[in-house]
Formats: C-alpha cells, sequence, structure tokens
C-alpha cells in the first residue's frame, strides 16, 4: 500500500504581507511587492530593488528572547510554523513526537545575521584575522543554518528526522520532496516542511550584481521583475518563508483534517552543465518534469496550471518554456503558466515553498495567480502566461517547477487527491 | 520516457497502475572510498596513519591563530591544488570545494565506474555541509567591505553556498540524476549517505555521498569559538580527548570522505571491482527543546538505525562514536552506549580524535573509516586517550585491536539537536 502525501496546513511570510491570506490576496490581486531596497543604502549597487517583508517580529509573536537569538531566515520560518500548525488544527502534543518530521529549504541560511556579525568582527572589513571578543553568542547558530531546522522542529514538538535541504534556488521544492519521501518510505506521519530565506544585504546585493543577474530597472521598482515580457532585464530579489504542514492521506482523512491537495509526484534532476547557466532546451528540467508525472501516474495532459520558476531573466524563459514544450506536448500551449515571482520577488531557497503555497492556494480557490508586469509578451514565448489578471479556472492538477544555480532542476505535482490513481 | 508521445488531446489523464509490482527493497553498497584528511591524503595514507594511531592536529597554519584561545586544528597535509583542479576552476572553487572534487574523483575511480558505465540520469550527488565555503567567502565579504562591491568575485554567487560541492561533482562528473545537500551539522555525513540510500531504493543506481568540508580560516574560527565547545589546550596531543577525564572540548578539522553508494545489483552487473559493505540502516532523530524535560533523541537514532538493518545491539561489533569531547556530551552519548549495549558491552573509538571534528565531513569519514575496519578487521584506535573516564562505562579502544568485525554502528551528532546512526555490514 503506497502511501500518500496532502497538504493540510499553510503558513506564510511574504513580501506585502504576514500570513496566508494577505499573501493570496497580494497574487490573486496581481500587485507586485517590489520596491526600493530600505534595509540598506543599495545606491552603490547596480540592482537597486527587491521585494521585502514588511516584518514586525513582535506583531508576528516572537518573544524579545526569539528575535535576539533567531536570524530574519529563522524567524520567517518559526512565524510561518506556527501558521501552518494553527492552520492544520493538528494537535502535534498528541501525536508521537518520533512520528513528526521537519525539512527546511533555504540557499543561502543565515546571511544577513552573518553578514552583520561580519563587519563587526573584522572591523568594517580591515580584518582578516577577525576578532572573537567582539561575536555574539548566536554566531555559530547562524554559521550552521541547520539551526533553523532544529528551531522549526522543536517549535512544532517534532524529534523525528530534521534538516535544511540547501539545493540553491531550488531548496523550496526539493524540502517538500524530502518531506514527502520521509511520510511514503514510513519514516513520519507528519512532516513540517517547507523553506525560508531573507537574503536581502549588501554581499547577496554584490554577488548578484557581479553577474548582472538582477535587474538594474531602478527607476521604476514596482514593475522591476518581468518574466516571460520582452523588456525582462533580469530577477528582482525577494524574502520570505513557507512551511507546510504534510500529513499521510489516511490519517489526515481519519482526523477530518481539511485537505489542500495531494502532493502526487516530485523529481529533481542535475543538468550537470554550468554552475549558473542553462542550456535552452530545457532537458533536463523536462526530465524532471516527466519523472514526477512518472511518480505521479500522471499524464501530461492532465496539468491544468503551471507555475514557472519565471525568474526574469531571458535564459530562463527559454529554458523553461523549451522544458515545458518538451514534457507537456502540444497540451504545454493549452496551459496557462504564471510567476508569482513578478509579484514577490526571487527568494532564492525559499521561492519553490512559498509556490507551491500558492499552487495549493489557487486549487482550493480556483483562481489562477497571474504573471504581473507582462505587457509586452516576448515574441519567441508563445505559451499563455495569464498576464497581469488572475483568471478563475477551476483546476485538479498543478506543476511548478524550480531551477538554481548548482544546475539544479525540480518539478513538483499537486493534484487532488480523489482524482490521483496512485 | 514517453510523455511527449502520450500528450494527444484523447490520451486519459491518469494512468492506470503498472501491471508489475513495485520493485523489491534492494540493498545499496558502498563500493568506492575517496578520503581527504588531516592524518592522511588518500585512503591507504589515511588508513595506515589511523591504525597506527598517528594524529593530523596540531598548531593552525592556515592563519595565524595567536590571538585566539583556540589555535589548534586539523589540516590536510601535502594538497596540492594544481595537482587535482583544472586551471579553469581554481578562480570559482574554495579549499573545501577543491578537497571535495578530488576526494569524488578518488572515489569514482576506486569505484571503477568509467564515463558511460552508467546512465547520466541514473548517477547523483548528495553532500553534506555545514557553513559553506567558508573562505572564499570571508575573502569576497573583505572585498566587499573594505574595497566595495566592483571587488566581488563574480563567483561568489555559488561558489561559497551550501550547494556547491554537490554542483561541482555533478558537472565534474556528468551525474545528472537525482541530487540533494542536507545541513544537519556534523550529523550530515551519515544523513547524506542515508538519503543516497533512500535514492538507490528508489531505483537510482549510484549515488555519490558524504561530506568534505574546510573552514580553517578566521570567519570559520571565530564562531565556533562562539558556540563555547572548541578546547583552548595548546598542546596538540592533549587538545582532544573525548571520552577521557581530560576532555576539554573539541578541535576543528578540514576535509572528509567520499563514498559511492550503488546499488548491489547494478554494481555486480557492471563488475564493480569491490564492496566494501552494505549500507544496511539508518535513522535520525531531533533533540526535544533544551529545557522541556524531555530526554535527548540520541538513543532512538540508534535503535532505530538497528531495528531498520534487522541486528540486535549483540550483533554491532563496534561503534564509531561522535565524541563530541566535552564532558557533559561525552557523558550523554556513554550513557546511551551503555543502555544499548550494557557496560562496556560492546569497543567503542573516535579516529576522530587523530583528525579533529570535521563538520560535515566528520561523520562521512566514520563511515569511510568504519567500512575500512570492517574490510580489514582492525579496529583504529582513539588516539591520545589512554584510557577513558572510569565515569564513562564503555570499552573504549585506545589501541588498534584486531577483531572479526561484520557490523559497525557509527553515531553522528549536529549542534543544535540533531542526531543520526548509520548501521554499515562487512561484504561478504
Amino acid at each position: 500500500m503506497v502511501r500518500r502525501v496532502v497538504i493540510t496546513g499553510l503558513g506564510v511570510v511574504a513580501p506585502g504581507g504576514v500570513g496566508v491570506k494577505e499573501y493570496w490576496e497580494l497574487l490573486t490581486a496581481g500587485r507586485t511587492a517590489t520596491r526600493t531596497i530600505s534595509f540598506y543604502d543599495a545606491s552603490p549597487f547596480r540592482s537597486r530593488v527587491a521585494a521585502e517583508c514588511d516584518f514586525d517580529p513582535a506583531a508576528a509573536g516572537l518573544s524579545p528572547q526569539e528575535t535576539r537569538r533567531l536570524d530574519r531566515a529563522a524567524q520567517f520560518a518559526v512565524v510561518s510554523t506556527r501558521e501552518a500548525l494553527a492552520d492544520s488544527g493538528l494537535d502535534t502534543s498528541a501525536l508521537d513526537p518520533s512520528r513528526i518530521g521537519t525539512s527546511l529549504g533555504s540557499a543561502v541560511g543565515c546571511t544577513t545575521s552573518l553578514e552583520r556579525e561580519y563587519v563587526v568582527v573584522s572591523d568594517g572589513g580591515r580584518k582578516w584575522n577577525v576578532d572573537h571578543e567582539y561575536a555574539v553568542p548566536e554566531l555559530y547558530r547562524h554559521f550552521v543554518p541547520s539551526s533553523m531546522a532544529a528551531e522549526v522542529g522543536q517549535e512544532a514538538g517534532a524529534e523525528g528526522p530534521a534538516a535544511v535541504v540547501s539545493t540553491g534556488c531550488t531548496s523550496g521544492l526539493d524540502s517538500l520532496g524530502h518531506a514527502v519521501e520521509l511520510i511514503r518510505e514510513g519514516t513520519c506521519d507528519v512532516m513540517i516542511a517547507g523553506a525560508t530565506e531573507a537574503p536581502i544585504s549588501p554581499i547577496t546585493s554584490a554577488c548578484f550584481d557581479a553577474i548582472h543577474a538582477t535587474t538594474p530597472r531602478n527607476d521604476t521598482p514596482e514593475s522591476a521583475c518581468r518574466p516571460f515580457d520582452r523588456t525582462r532585464s533580469g530577477l528582482v530579489l525577494g524574502e520570505g518563508a513557507a512551511i507546510l504542514v504534510l500529513e499521510e492521506l489516511e490519517s489526515a482523512r481519519r482526523r477530518g483534517a481539511h485537505i489542500y491537495a495531494e502532493i502526487a509526484g516530485f523529481a529533481a534532476r542535475c543538468n550537470a552543465y554550468h554552475m549558473t547557466g542553462l542550456k535552452p532546451d530545457g532537458r533536463e528540467m523536462a526530465e524532471a518534469i516527466d519523472a514526477a508525472l512518472d511518480e505521479a501516474r500522471l499524464n501530461p495532459t492532465a496539468i491544468d496550471y503551471i507555475n514557472a520558476h519565471g525568474s526574469g531573466t531571458k535564459m530562463n524563459d527559454r529554458h523553461e518554456t523549451g522544458a515545458f514544450k518538451r514534457s507537456l506536448g502540444d497540451h504545454a500551449y493549452a496551459t496557462p503558466v504564471s510567476s508569482i515571482k513578478s509579484m514577490i520577488g526571487h527568494s532564492l531557497g525559499a521561492i519553490g515553498s512559498l509556490e507551491i503555497a500558492a499552487c495549493a492556494l489557487a486549487m482550493e480557490h480556483g483562481v489562477l495567480p497571474p504573471t504581473a508586469n507582462l505587457h509586452e509578451p516576448d515574441p519567441e514565448l508563445d505559451l499563455d502566461y495569464i498576464p497581469l489578471t488572475a483568471r478563475e479556472r477551476k483546476t485538479d492538477t498543478v506543476l511548478s517547477v524550480g531551477s538554481g544555480f548548482g544546475g539544479f532542476q525540480s518539478a513538483m505535482l499537486l493534484a487532488r487527491p480523489e482524482r490521483s490513481a496512485r | 520516457m514517453t510523455a511527449t508521445a502520450t500528450a494527444t488531446p484523447t490520451a486519459p489523464a491518469v494512468r492506470p497502475a503498472p501491471a508489475t509490482a513495485p520493485a523489491v527493497r534492494t540493498t545499496a553498497v558502498v563500493t568506492g572510498l575517496g578520503i581527504a584528511a588531516p592524518n592522511g591524503l588518500g585512503t591507504e595514507d589515511y588508513w595506515r596513519a589511523t591504525l597506527a594511531g598517528e594524529s593530523g592536529l596540531g598548531r593552525v597554519t592556515r592563519f595565524d591563530p595567536s590571538q585566539y584561545p583556540s589555535t589548534i586544528g586539523g589540516e590536510v597535509p601535502g594538497y596540492v591544488a594544481e595537482e587535482h583542479i583544472p586551471s579553469r576552476l581554481m578562480p570559482q572553487t574554495d579549499h573545501m570545494t577543491r578537497l571535495a572534487l578530488t576526494a569524488a574523483d578518488w572515489a569514482v575511480a576506486d569505484a571503477g565506474i568509467a564515463p558511460g558505465d552508467l546512465p547520466e540520469y541514473g548517477m547523483g550527488v548528495v553532500t553534506a555541509a555545514s557553513g559553506g565555503a567558508v573562505e572564499f567567502g570571508q575573502r569576497e565579504l573583505q572585498n566587499l567591505w573594505s574595497q566595495g562591491k566592483q571587488y566581488v568575485s563574480a563567483y561568489q554567487s555559488f561558489a561559497w553556498f551550501y550547494a556547491v560541492n554537490t554542483g561541482q561533482i555533478s558537472i565534474r562528473h556528468k551525474m545528472r540524476g537525482p541530487s540533494g545537500v542536507l545541513l544537519t551539522e556534523q550529523a550530515g555525513g551519515v544523513d547524506s549517505i542515508g538519503h543516497a540510500r533512500r535514492h538507490v531504493r528508489k531505483g537510482v543506481p549510484m549515488v555519490v555521498s558524504g561530506g568534505v568540508d574546510a573552514a580553517l580560516c578566521p570567519w570559520g574560527w571565530v564562531p565556533q569559538i562562539a558556540s563555547g565547545l572548541m578546547s583552548t589546550v595548546s598542546d596538540p596531543s592533549r587538545a582532544y580527548l573525548p571520552f577521557s577525564a581530560e576532555a576539554s572540548g573539541y578541535v576543528p578539522g578540514e576535509g572528509g570522505a567520499i563514498l559511492i553508494v550503488e546499488d548491489a545489483e547494478s554494481a555486480r552487473e557492471r563488475g564493480a571491482e569491490h564492496v566494501y559493505g552494505a549500507v544496511a540502516g539508518y535513522a535520525a532523530t531531533l533533540d526535544p527543546a533544551p529545557g522541556s524535560g524531555r530526554p535527548s533523541a540520541l538513543r532512538r537514532a540508534a535503535e532505530n538505525a538497528l531495528a531498520d538493518a534487522g541486528v540486535r545491539p549483540e550483533d554491532v561489533d563496534v561503534v564509531f562514536a561522535d565524541a563530541a569531547g566535552t564532558p557533559e556530551l561525552d557523558r550523554a552519548e556513554a550513557k546511551v552506549l551503555e543502555e544499548i549495549f550494557g557496560a562496556r558491552g560492546v569497543p567503542v573509538t573516535a579516529p576522530k580524535s587523530m583528525t579533529g571534528r570535521l563538520l560535515a565531513g566528520g561523520a562521512a569519514l566514520d563511515a569511510a573509516t568504519a567500512l575500512l575496519a570492517l574490510r580489514d578487521g582492525v579496529i583504529p584506535p582513539t588516539a591520545g586517550v589512554a584510557e577513558a573516564d572510569p565515569g564513562h562505562r564503555i570499552d573504549l579502544v585506545t589501541g588498534a585491536r584486531e577483531a572479526d568485525l561484520r557490523t559497525a554502528l557509527v553515531l553522528a551528532r549536529g549542534h543544535g539537536g540533531f542526531n543520526a546512526a548509520l548501521v554499515l555490514r562487512r561484504a561478504h
């Protein structure tokens, strides 16, 4: 008997608002949360735009001790965990803690805290031999971002396996894929799974500037991220977290849980090509999509919405459009595709989980979020990218894909549990 | 895969279940090792030194440690990157990634896997990471803050991050299968091997696993000082003495091991030259929150791994301990060993006393060492420790000990509450 995995709880911290409700309102309104960077003086940088969260730790329920101890990314994760658990209605204290696991994605860990503390102990970059006497006690926790998975697991009372999954910008899909595996293989019955990232800091700006990955469209920050548009000019950095409560289907049904969707298929591949480059044919992403369909035992014609990686670079747009055609054939032309990064930016390791949360909400509400800022479609891209306004459409099967530095390509399928053949 | 061909308007959305039953659970075996350790570069150098009790710990030379309370570390000796790494990769790789690429090269060669032997999508890479490529990251942070953003390397975006070793290994060997990166601090090496087995059981013929780490730079040193767990003893032979009455904390080291985990059947079919042993059992747990009053979950990790392997405690011939080196953590581990095996019920060793704790590389090296011990029927010693603190009721191996070894248990703990356990069995 194959154990199946369903989503029963969602928690989100995203640009534009804290909480699932605000997140969904932003996405369905087609509103963007990208703006001029306010966290630091970004004037030296080529790209000065980001999608920042207006996040007040105290208002979000964190104690002063938690706020001091935790990096911003860990704060997002803990707040999202609490919302997701409450949403699921699951009383984890009534469960065997050893059957609850934790899987948290993050590409760059506690980078904001690390850079802040680096500046202190190095005296503004002057010292190679940085000064331990100015090191805060939390520094080691920030140094090893695995600490964030421990924090989330302990918050949830989870004593099963826990890990941070860090595969660059596919971390948020891969962490969910990892969680699904742990439930299917029987190690866990419940997983607290998702991803978090708070990368908006000078070193991140500098490293993306250096490879011209981020957009220089600083004059119109609110429309700076333009996936699939002829005028797109790079990604816009974002931040945030999404935590999902995943459960084994039968036990979720037994307790009468609200089920958003089943995670019916997942696969990850490497392009083994280049640390940052993509080939336009999208072969490895297509391989991941095909393998996820195989696992879900679904034909490509079942897919009725694709949540694209859509990072806002020409290379990506061609790569993934190529991948969709490769895997879906003619059905690709009949399948609406959108990129929510147009609204909430690219939160690196977190975005994959934020996108799966959006897919679950799309299935829940029968509404597909649009691709904002898509006014002038790239003539070389000929799929339906849901420009500008959300679309009402009942969806039963959703594909979400991700692509990341390191060559990682991942694909995940959500389906209604009653439809899937598994 | 025929997805494109079946994507016609008339195709049913849902496919029928396949006629064949799911494959029976396969055995995952280790067929190749690559080791870079402070007391030996390369498997046989390391193994010879380890059996001889030769420590690789010394005063750190990679940077001047004199201003710090801790000065002892384990540096990989005699590694000349240019001899191993193509010149075009040099500017985009940290010392850590170079060591990892080299260990992966050796492991693939040791397994006798030539390009074309296995399908590209049938080879994956799962590595452990802890703090990323710290030295590379420190240099770029310094460039940014002391000189300005135009001095930051174009490679910074990926060269420092946690996924770099997996990404670079996959590119170098054209491995396009399911891959991953797991972070559980020092437990990561065991978790990567357990995860590799998961992929093998799902039908991936071969997965490169393990971990190689290196954070011997000031920006890697200071956070460890802040953890409060590092030894401040300046005599390299006395600084890291796990389970001893003199235990004063740990010493960091660099290096680790890459292990080739393969489906046993597939390894046999391709004519693998040797099989070190089987990955028979694996489990991981998380400790409850400090102050919760609930017990540590280390014991459950060990017991679950034994149950997963289908072995009883009395079947275990040797334990490779986590050996944190602080009195409290040593006591906790010794207590778990006593609870499971009885007082002095099983030989316990900590060869990491000769390498220091290697962050994400440590538990991977322990697993590789356990496989070498199974191969040769000898338990490597815990160097520098004359006898265990009598308060720890464990049979600590302090000199190489010959024994008929069939089953080894590797324990690993990661800062913050991670526990992982691996059961390895000798190949027949």
